[in-house]
Order: structure tokens, then sequence, then C-alpha cells
């Protein structure tokens, strides 16, 4: 690029997509299909329990049903149980359910009966009247239930362990056993949910003199939706479409596919002959989606006096739910991004992935990662602890160098590829975010509030997170004949400003403005190769995948303008959607006329594309009017594959306050400072934090999933599992390092997780700061500080 | 089917009506009888404001009023927040500048919200601004932005009634 043009890469440039969706013009699923039938389901009201009859005859008088299907109705692979997604040679007994429930129910929330009717209202009326009865079995809730085995979720599982898995680098017992210092940590960290706001949803268009279907979803993986769909319904897969529409807020929970409803809402769309549409709504989100973090934690480490480690045993209990469709990710990743910025020394990680009759767990923002960052963290402030050191001198001391860069850890991580760190530079962030927050200067601050009779802390908590992994997306540009460029990607978009990030990308490419450039995502009808979104891998995998093919759409144009021009390429230049000659302006050619140029025609529909008709060219007469290995038009296809993830890091450091009589918690100041490789667009970036680190606050002090022993979710609902408002969430404070990744020609790392992932740590780090009291689970109320400060004598020594 | 009842709004400055039965929640009522689908349904319980709407002014949640309950009124969904359809009016203006939003599934309630604040706070500090947005949840941005909004919506409003 030659000259900086508006909207280019790293313009912090307002949205695209903004003044659409400010203006209610947002498409989500259910503003579709305003006249279809709607679905309600019948849910299991028990943990488990053996289905012994489902009596139906009850709502079979309800004016405006339609149908109802329980198991029996289902057929062919609809009655087969659903994937295992990513099936892994240590999840020895994955299981999965089936669409509806057959025979058992092994969470409150699981589906039963299906029904469909005029509209909703009518569908919940009619669900209400069918009466099921089951035989309920003992649950098991809870990871010491599920650990203790006494009872088992699943009868052929033994022990409830659905994935044992060691991962080992040197020998990390002997290491820890030779060491001048051992400690040992137990911590828990409990369940919390993705929660975005708008729940699920499916709305199914089958076209029977076309014998096509069209399927919308909120979910993160329109592509490979389809192909479930195609699969379980036995449908070529070039007659079904699904479109990810305008999508209300993923964080992980809709990667999970195919959900029981993205099959059976299309399969009675098909049957019906009808359309037909499923909206979740609040409380079958809580019960029926998915939840994540629920683990315990065992972890010896032994350091030297230096309080450099030289062995790490870390023993992971996993609580997987009632299934295991996305197979063993979470506690992979936990497994391994437990390992942070730092030099473990020998490491050894076994975890077991358990099953308990609760919701299913799959990854939400973080996936597994703040589990690990807790694990670390908690150690590293430890060791500190321990040896009377600074605990960022601690951290420092145990930091992977930037001259160790790539670093291999000697691990598998979660795309099956070793666990090599592209690039970082851990000592400039952590030298950040101490001058943001002032750590040098903390100490005054402690003295000024002990003098006021106020307790405050500080912590500090670092993580490393791989992002853009594989194993492939892809992306489409082409050139209309007025000017416009139209950009397709197959993954999809729930909030994080694809439609500008991406065009951002092209009119750097391209040379043209952003105002002409419009993105679509999601969308299997425009682009039939992706894979999703997650893992913080848009920006590395489209943004990369889309500019290899703004690149080429650049070369074409060049070469076709040179022939008209009849300049050399080489001398060309595109500026704000116009070829010309570098330095000569006056010779130049639109890429409107370029692209009419590139494909040549026989019929014309304006005045533009005449000059494409054959009577009006001077091609070559004796050449074919599209060269041999060429194609027409001004368009192509590109894609990135990387060899293995790339891995972004950050450091958190947050102040709080903790009132000394009622335990309340305050956070005072979250700094954060980031290292996201090459920013597209920092205002976007910036937005993706704020929101991960809102995340962050709520699974410290807020959010849980409370079960009770019968497996009754206790707060499922808005109102009970406990959001934070604005009012929770502390203003972030942030600064940059921008290292870029070596992986990929645009040297970006994902950056759509990262807020979310220290949060627990360094919140606990602060609160135990203040009050003198080891943090070991998270989230803490200020109930459950209160009667830590009574178990714990030794912290009235402090104001 | 059960009765239906004729319900008579001004929507947006628009006459609209429809014929439902007394069950129906306003927040159906204009998305799926008047396909106004601006407004969003979060949770259905009234804790998310997603779905807030003014009637005759107020923000109200219209998952929690039935649409029978409010016939007569005059309601003012997002669609109605510009000063013409597709146009941005102060506060829809304010979160594309702040960049306020990102999903865009609680926005809807978030302008109406404060649509209706600043007509009574034209001049609120940050921390007013804060507590203004403090009944709506937001998963996306974290409301740091949201936050800024508030302010930047209620200088863009100063700016235009000194231009008058």
């Amino acid at each position: 690029m030659s000259t900086r043009i508006p909207g280019a890469l790293g313009e912090p440039i307002a949205r695209r997509e903004d003044p659409r969706l400010l203006t209610g013009r947002g498409r989500y699923v259910d503003d579709f299909g305003q006249q279809a039938l709607e679905v309600a389901f019948v849910r299991s009201p028990h943990a488990h329990a053996r289905i012994l009859d489902i009596d139906v005859t009850g709502a079979l008088d309800v004016d405006g049903l339609v149908a109802i299907y329980t198991y029996d109705d289902l057929e062919g692979r609809v009655a087969e149980p659903l994937p295992v997604l990513i099936p892994h040679p240590a999840l020895t007994h994955g299981r999965t359910q089936y669409a509806l429930a057959k025979d058992e129910v092994n969470h409150v929330g699981e589906a039963v009966a299906m029904v469909v009717a005029a509209d909703r209202y009518v569908a919940e009326d009619a669900a209400g009247l069918i009466r099921v009865e089951y035989q309920p079995l003992p649950p098991v809730v809870g990871i010491e239930a599920a650990r203790e085995a006494s009872t088992l979720v699943h009868q052929d599982v033994p022990g409830n362990v659905a994935a044992n898995m060691v991962q080992e680098q040197g020998d990390a017992r002997a290491a820890i056993a030779a060491a001048p210092h051992v400690i040992e940590l137990d911590l828990a960290i409990e369940r919390s949910a993705s929660t975005p706001l708008e729940g699920k949803g499916v709305y199914a268009r089958w076209d029977a003199d076309d014998a096509s279907l069209r399927v919308y979803s909120a979910t993160q993986a329109s592509t490979s939706v389809r192909s479930a769909i195609a699969a379980k319904l036995d449908l070529p897969p070039d007659r079904v479409e699904v479109i990810a529409p305008d999508v209300g807020g993923g964080f992980g929970v809709t990667i999970v596919h195919p959900w029981p409803e993205e099959i059976l809402v299309p399969w009675a769309a098909i049957r019906l002959g009808q359309e037909v549409k499923w909206t979740e709504d609040r409380r079958e989100h809580f019960v029926s989606a998915a939840h994540e973090r629920g683990q315990l934690q065992h972890i010896t480490a032994g350091f030297d006096d230096d309080g450099r480690l030289l062995g790490l045993d870390v023993r992971i209990w996993h609580d997987n739910g009632a299934y295991t469709p996305y197979g063993i990710v979470v506690p992979i990743v936990t497994s391994t991004q437990l390992l942070g910025p730092y030099k473990p020394g020998a490491y050894r990680v076994e975890f077991d992935s358990l099953y308990t009759n609760t919701v299913t767990v799959t990854p939400y923002r973080g996936a597994g990662r703040p589990q690990g960052c807790f694990a670390m963290e908690r150690t590293m402030d430890a060791i500190a602890a321990r040896l009377g050191l600074d605990r960022t001198v601690v951290r420092e001391r145990n930091f992977i160098q930037p001259d160790e860069m790539p670093y291999d850890h000697g691990l598998i991580f979660q795309d099956g590829r070793p666990l090599i760190y592209d690039s970082g530079d851990y000592p400039a962030t952590l030298a950040k975010i101490k001058k943001l927050v002032g750590w040098d200067e903390f100490e005054a601050f402690r003295e000024q509030a002990q003098a006021e009779g106020r307790r405050v802390g500080i912590g500090l908590a670092c993580y490393v997170e791989g992002t853009g992994v594989g194993p492939y997306e892809g992306g489409w540009v082409k050139v209309e004949t007025d000017g416009s460029v139209v950009v397709a990607t197959g993954l999809t978009t729930q909030g994080q400003g694809h439609q500008t990030a991406f065009a951002q990308v092209v009119a750097s490419e391209l040379g043209v403005p952003i105002d002409r450039v419009t993105v679509v995502t999601g969308d299997t009808r425009r682009f039939r190769y992706a894979v999703g979104t997650f893992a913080s891998r848009a920006a590395v995998m489209s943004g990369n995948a889309i500019a290899a093919a703004a690149r080429k759409v650049r070369q074409k144009a060049l070469r076709i303008a040179a022939e008209a021009l009849e300049a050399d390429p080489g001398d060309l230049e595109i500026l704000d959607g116009v070829v010309q000659v570098k330095g000569a302006p006056g010779a130049s050619i639109p890429l409107s006329t370029v692209a009419v140029l590139s494909n040549p025609l026989r019929y014309a529909f304006d005045e533009e594309t005449k000059r494409a008709t054959q009577f009006a060219t001077v091609a070559d007469p004796d050449k074919p009017p599209v060269a041999e290995g060429d194609e027409p038009g001004l368009e192509a296809t590109g894609y990135y594959s990387p060899p293995r993830s790339t891995f972004a890091n950050g450091m958190h450091a947050a102040i709080v306050e903790t009132d000394p009589a009622t335990a309340e918690i305050k956070i005072l100041r979250y700094c954060v400072v980031h290292d996201c490789g090459t920013l597209i667009n920092p205002r976007i970036v910036e937005g993706q934090i704020h929101g991960g680190v809102a995340q962050g606050v709520g699974g410290a002090l807020y959010e849980r999933m409370v079960y009770d022993q019968d497996g009754q979710l206790l707060n499922a609902s808005f109102m009970d599992f406990l959001m934070p408002y604005a009012t929770e969430v502390p203003v972030v404070e942030t600064d940059h390092l921008q290292t870029p990744s070596p992986l990929n020609p645009l040297g970006i790392k994902g950056a759509g997780e990262a807020g979310v992932i220290p949060g627990a740590a360094v919140i606990a780090a602060a609160i135990e700061d203040a009050e003198g009291i080891p943090i070991i689970r998270m989230p803490i109320s200020p109930s459950e500080l209160y009667e830590l400060r009574h178990a714990h004598p030794a912290s009235k020594e402090r104001p | 089917m059960s009765e239906l009842h004729t319900v008579e709004l001004i929507v947006n400055g628009v006459p609209r009506t429809a014929d439902v039965p007394a069950r129906r929640l306003l927040s159906d009522f204009l998305r799926h009888d008047l396909e106004l689908t601006g407004t969003h349904v979060g949770c259905e319980h009234g804790v998310c404001g997603a779905c807030t709407v003014l009637v005759d002014g107020d923000p109200m949640r219209s998952c929690l009023l039935f649409a029978v309950s409010v016939n007569g009124a005059s309601i003012t969904t997002i669609e109605g927040c510009g000063p013409a359809t597709g146009e941005l009016g102060p506060v829809q203006q304010a979160f594309l500048e702040c960049h306020g939003l990102q999903c865009g599934f609680c926005t809807p309630g978030f302008v109406t919200t404060i649509t209706a604040y600043l007509e009574e706070n034209p001049d609120p500090t940050e921390d007013e601004a804060r507590h203004a947005i403090a009944g709506n949840l937001c998963r996306c941005t974290g409301y740091q932005n949201i936050v800024a909004s508030v302010l930047r919506a209620a200088e863009l409003k100063r700016e235009a009634t000194a231009a008058i």
C-alpha cells in the first residue's frame, strides 16, 4: 500500500453494520418466518430418570395444534444419537443425547417431546398437557459425587469417567521431589455459562417443488450445521442451505452443533411441508444449552530459592455434564494453556472428564483457559508468598524470554498440533502493566487507605492464548462492474464486527474505498467451505483468507489494466478504486471498467457492459476471449490454513477494596495490557476486551450455576443468575503491544476471548492481597469472604 | 382459538391495529402482529431490558405488558427513535460513534431507555449515565462504551438544540 486510505487496516473506524442494527433493521432468526408454525418442547423435570410412558391425549384437542413428536416418531439417522463432534483417543467413553430422549433422561431440561402448533403460545399450551411418567433415578451432581462414583450417570461408563488423559514433559514428580521448596494447592472454579442475550433459534423452510431446504440458525458454525443436517436428514448437501443471520451473541455455546433442535425443526418442516420455527426461551437456554468452567484442581509445584519452577504436577477433575458432544476440548485447553507465559520446568498434567446429571459442558469464551490461568497464577502467587518475593519478580523469573521464541512446550494442543508459541514479549508486557496500574506505587496507596480504615489489595494475572486454530477458512472477493466489491467468508458473526473488519482488509489490499465493500458471513449460499467462529480465530483465519483472495483479484486487475493502458503491471497502483500508472494519474482506468473487461460478453444490459461485448472489443481474433488458465470475472477465492495456532498474550492487574465490616468487594481499578499482533480495527479490539473483562468479573464475583442435590438448577433465570449490570463492571484501562505473528501474512493473533481469561485469577489475587487469606475458590461472594475471615483469624490483623 | 380483542395503538406516530388474544404480550404484538422486529426479547421476565419500549414516553418492558393492557397508548420502538425511517437519532448516532454495541441484540432496549432518560436528564455526569443504564443487560460490551454513548448522546442533543 503506497497511501493510507480511510478505513484501511489499523484504522479505528466506526462499524459499518451499526446503522442497520441501531434502527431495528437487524435480522435475527426470530425476525424471519412470521407465518411459520412454532415449536415448544416438553423437557425433563428430573435430573436422572427412566421414561415409562408419554401420554399425549390430553393435548390433542388444543385448537391450533399441528403435531406432537416423541422419540418413537423419529426415523433413520434422526433417531440415532447426536454426533461426538471432536473424537479423541482419550475420550474412551463419549456419550451424546438423542434428539428426543430415548428411554432415559440425564439432566433437567433434556427434550422429551416436540410440539408444533400455530404459534408459540398454543405450542406451550399443548406441551403443558402432555403427561410423561418418569421413574426417578439417583442423580450425580457435583464433581465430588462424580469422582466418588457411588452412583453412575451412564450405567456403562465406569467411574463416571468419560476421558482420562495424561500429558508429560520431563519427569515432573522427580523434579518436584528434588526441589528445595514444594507447595500444594487445592483449587475450585464453579460453573458459569455463555448466556448470549439472544438464545438459540432455528427456522426451516422446505421447498418441495425444488426439493431444497433452507435453514436459519443462530449458530457459530452454519457450514457445519449444513453438513450435519444433510447427513441426519439424508439430503444431498447441495440441496441444503444454512444461514447464520444477525446473531445476538454466542460466546461459545453455539459452536456446538447440531443441537437437537437444529435437526428436529428442519425434519418437522419437511415432514409437515410447512415452515417451522423454534425460538429458545431464557429458561430453556439455562437448562438445555450448555455451561462451562466447573473444575477441581490439585497442584504440586517444586521451585528453587529464586522462585523458579522446577517441576509442576497438575491434577484436574473436569465436570463435563451429562454428555460429551464437543469431546474433551475444554480440559485439553485447560491442561495446556495453564502454562501461560512460563517455563514450568518438568510438567505433568492429568485430567478426568467426569459425567454428572447436569447440563452439558462445552466451550464458553476462554474455553478452559480461565481455569488454567487461575491454577497457574494462584501457584505463582503462592510461590511469591512462600519466598517473600514480589509477585511480579517471581513471574518474571519464570517467563519464556523473547529470544527463546518460537518456544516448544513439548505438548499437544487442542488442534492436535504441537504447543509451540510463535512470538511474544512477556517482559515488555509486564513492564507495561506495572506502569499502567502503578504496581510499584501501590504500597503507598495501601498505607494511605489503611490510615483511612480502608482495606485494599492489588493482583496480577498473565495469560497466553492459542488463537487462530485450523484447519482453515476461505474468502471470496469480487469486483462488480459498478466498482463495488462483494466479499464472502463462511465463518459466522455474533457481534464481532466482521462486516467492518474484513471490509478493512479488502479496502487495504485492493485500494478501494471501504464504503464500496460489502461483506457476507456465515451463509452457505455465498461461501461453501468453512469451519466456524471459535478460539479467537475469525480475524486470523478469515482475515488472512480474504486478504489472499483480494491479492489475487488485485493481481488480475493490474494485469487487465496493464493491457488496457499498454503499461507494465509493475508500474501500476490502485488508488481509491482507480488503477493508474504510478506518478501519472492521467493514465488510469477505474476498477469498474477493469471488471467489465474481465468478463467478455455477448449481451449488454447497460452502457458500461457494451464495452465487453464481442463487436466492441479489439481483442486478438486468433486467441480465445478467455485465455487458457484464466477465468471470466474480476473475482478470486483464497484460503488460509495455518501450520498451528498463533499465541496472543496479555496481563491484567486489578485493585480491589473489601469492606472491613460487610466484606463487600469493589473493584477500584482494572488494567489490561494485551498483545494480539496486528490490529485490524483497534476500536473493535478494545470492545472485545471490555466485553471479555465484564464476563471475567461476572465469573469472579457473581456468576455460578446453583444446582441442588437433586440436580435442579435453582437459578435458571436472569433474576437469579447474576450477570453484571453496568454498575458491577469496572472501567477498563488498556494498553497494547503489537508483536505480529510470523505465522500469517497479516501478522494477526486472535483477540476475542482474551479479556475473560485472567478474570478469576486477578480478582482472587487482589482479594487475597487485601485480606491476607488464601483465595482458592471462585467465584467469591461477600458472604463467602465474610465466612473466610472468620475461618482465618490471622486476617483480623489487617484493618 | 381464544377470544380476540382489537388493540389500537399509535406506534412511532402511526395508528396500528390488530386483533389478538388477551394474553398476547406487547413484545409479541409488536414483533409478530405488527412485524416491527426491532424490539427484541432476551428473557421474557423483565430483567434484561432488551424489549424496552416507550409507552406514552415512559420506558417499559414490553415482555411484561399485555398488548390489550396498553390499548390506546402511544408507543415508541427502536424503529421510531430516529428522525425518519433508517436515519439515526442522537442516541443511535452516539452508539455508532462510541462503539456502544456489538451483537446489537440488547441495543434497542438501551436506545429507548436512554432516549427517555435524556429527556428528563439532559446533562448527566458519567456516574449518572452509568446508573441510567443499570437496568439493562448487555453481554458483549462491558458497558463502558454504552456509558460513553449516553454522554455523547446528551452532547449531540445539546448541539442540536443550540443549532435551532
